[in-house]
């Protein structure tokens, strides 16, 4: 097969077709476009230019403010993907009949499922990159000492933010709902991941609770692989834990229609 | 001419509840075959086996040959739908759609050809929730369309269209049986179905009540004719009501509606002359598909309710 012929292929594949429209649909919704994308980038702009962000702190094992929240915000920017963008979609178009009406066609309703979730994991991956050149670019902060492990974190919190997505996604009934439910579950996670307040600073009972919830968990592992080193295996049993039964939860409940 | 869609003895249940009793009905090549009925006959679920999208509890479905739930991935290629209430992407645009639904399809058609053919030609670059509801109507036929299908299925195509919109969409229909399409049109409004169908199934509490040539339909309720006149003076329903041609009396404020079969209208004439009354506005309308159909679906009602126990 020739290089065009294939070219043509790729340009004719359902699933590529679909993927692309599903991007540009995402591209168009502009409180997700600043959420998601733009507001993780500004919000990392404003902490580097804050000078007590710069410092380092004793609990902090040497990295400063700064260098603590560059996990923060791809934790953030990861929940806002999978939290809003993925199951507000998901359920619409099952209550607009969209997913019924693809039923119908050779594409299958599998398919758009399948764009979301590959628009959604290009999104976070370009973003992520975005988030570590601007912090290492703009205000030093340093990669990850191990980025091998680094990236197997950073898999796991996708896995983990992205199958809660799809349980919102399949319970419920409407867009609007899905989106309510995200934010409710939102904001207290992204408590516990120290958007707020550095969990290290949290009194001890507190950061307990943190390393329990995913994206606390997923914050203290990209910590650890920043510092070079595996996360603590109770760390890495929470990251598989929640993505294995919120996955299998999702699987259980979704619906086409 | 052979049949393109073949469904016998169709049932299906939700749990209870029976949607579908038992159908059976075939659709020649070529023609609009139309399934009508009150809501809850259980057209949509019928049509929906057809598609693919449920599973008979019971009963056989061949779709050019094809099963709809064995050879699903096929019967996609050669049936298109139009479904009841299923809406697109609120920002997707007209022409993304539909170069999204044809990409779909081994051989579709020309995707830019449906457009200027459905008068959406100049709506290409329009987000699906800025279109009226006429025109997401047509665009819902167009990506029916999409892939060259040789059998369109349209449920309750025209519902909330107004007339104008509903009249320029049954001209789409005749266009696209005119392209050699096969088309199963379910509908609940009787003038559609006379304007359009070739046959009609009636179906009602999940029964195929009728099936006919809609002419055929109205045809056998033909005896029953309706007549509407506004009295010179004062009547006496019993007057009217005592001859043996009158089934029924209505009044419409001082407009008298008498239904009867035979010579109705004489006798009705002949009473109101002996009284020195004359038939003012005088009109007599003849049975449609309409009166057909409750007459037809009435009829059904009162052989079940002399069926129970």
């Amino acid at each position: 097969m020739s290089v065009a012929t294939q070219a043509s292929a790729v340009r004719r594949s359902p699933l590529a077709r679909l993927t692309i429209t599903e991007l540009r649909l995402l591209l168009r919704e502009p409180m997700l476009v600043f959420w998601g994308f733009a507001f993780p980038v500004l919000l990392l702009i404003v902490f580097g230019l804050i000078p007590s962000f710069k410092q380092t702190h004793a609990g902090y094992q040497g990295q400063t403010v700064l260098d603590t929240y560059v996990p923060i915000l791809i934790v953030m920017m990861l929940a806002m993907l999978s939290y809003f963008a993925l199951p507000t979609v998901l359920a619409s178009y099952r209550e607009q009949g969209v997913l019924r009406r693809l039923k119908t066609t050779p594409a299958g309703a599998l398919r758009v499922l399948a764009a979301q979730l590959l628009v959604n994991f290009g999104s976070a991956v370009v973003m992520t990159a975005l988030i570590l050149a601007v912090g290492r670019l703009a205000f030093g902060v340093p990669l990850p000492l191990a980025p091998g492990i680094w990236v197997v974190v950073a898999l796991l919190t996708a896995a983990g933010t992205l199958t809660v997505g799809l349980l919102v996604a399949a319970v419920a009934p409407t867009g609007r709902v899905a989106s309510t439910i995200g934010s409710i579950m939102f904001y207290p996670l992204m408590f516990f991941s120290g958007l707020w307040l550095p969990i290290p600073s949290m009194p001890p009972v507190l950061q307990h609770i943190c390393h329990a919830t995913p994206l606390g968990a997923a914050w203290e592992s990209f910590q650890s692989a920043a510092l070079g080193h595996w996360p603590p295996a109770l760390a890495l049993l929470t990251m598989i834990a929640y993505p294995v039964a919120f996955g299998l939860a999702a699987a259980r409940f979704f619906r086409w229609e | 001419m052979s049949p393109v869609i073949e469904v016998r003895n169709l049932r299906k249940a939700y749990g209870d509840t029976v949607a579908v009793a038992d159908i059976s009905f075939t659709v020649a090549e070529g023609e609009i075959f139309g399934i009508l009925g009150p809501n809850g006959a259980g057209k949509t679920t019928t049509v929906e086996c057809v598609e693919g999208l449920r599973k008979p509890d019971s009963g056989e479905i061949s779709v050019l040959g094809l099963d709809p739930i064995r050879d699903r991935a096929e019967l996609t290629q050669v049936l298109g739908a139009q479904l009841q209430e299923s809406q697109l992407p609120a920002k997707l645009r007209v022409a993304e759609a539909l170069d999204l639904y044809s990409s779909f399809y081994r051989a579709p058609a020309d995707w830019r050809a449906l457009l200027e053919v459905l008068g959406l030609a100049d709506k290409g670059s329009t987000p699906f929730r800025k279109l009226s509801g006429g025109q997401k109507q047509r665009l819902s036929i167009a990506l029916a369309l999409a892939g060259g299908p040789r059998i369109a299925v349209l449920d309750e195509l025209t519902t909330g269209l107004d007339p104008q919109a509903r009249r320029d969409t049954w001209e789409l229909i005749e266009g696209v049986r005119d392209r050699g399409v096969t088309v199963v049109l379910v509908s609940h409004f009787m003038e559609e179905a006379e304007r359009l169908c070739d046959r009609v199934a009636l179906i009602d509490k999940g029964r195929v009540v009728e099936l006919d040539t809609p002419a055929a339909l109205a045809e056998r309720v033909a005896v029953a004719q309706r007549i509407q006149f506004r009295p010179s003076g004062p009547v006496d329903d019993a007057l009217l009501a005592d001859l043996p041609e009158v089934s029924g009396i209505v009044r419409k404020g001082d407009v008298v509606v008498v239904t009867g079969t035979g010579n109705v209208l004489n006798a009705v004439i002949s009473v109101l002359a002996r009284n020195q009354i004359v038939a003012q506005q005088l009109r007599v309308d003849q049975a449609n598909l309409e009166d057909a159909y409750l007459e037809l679906t009435g009829e059904h009602d009162a052989r079940l309710a002399g069926q129970g126990e």
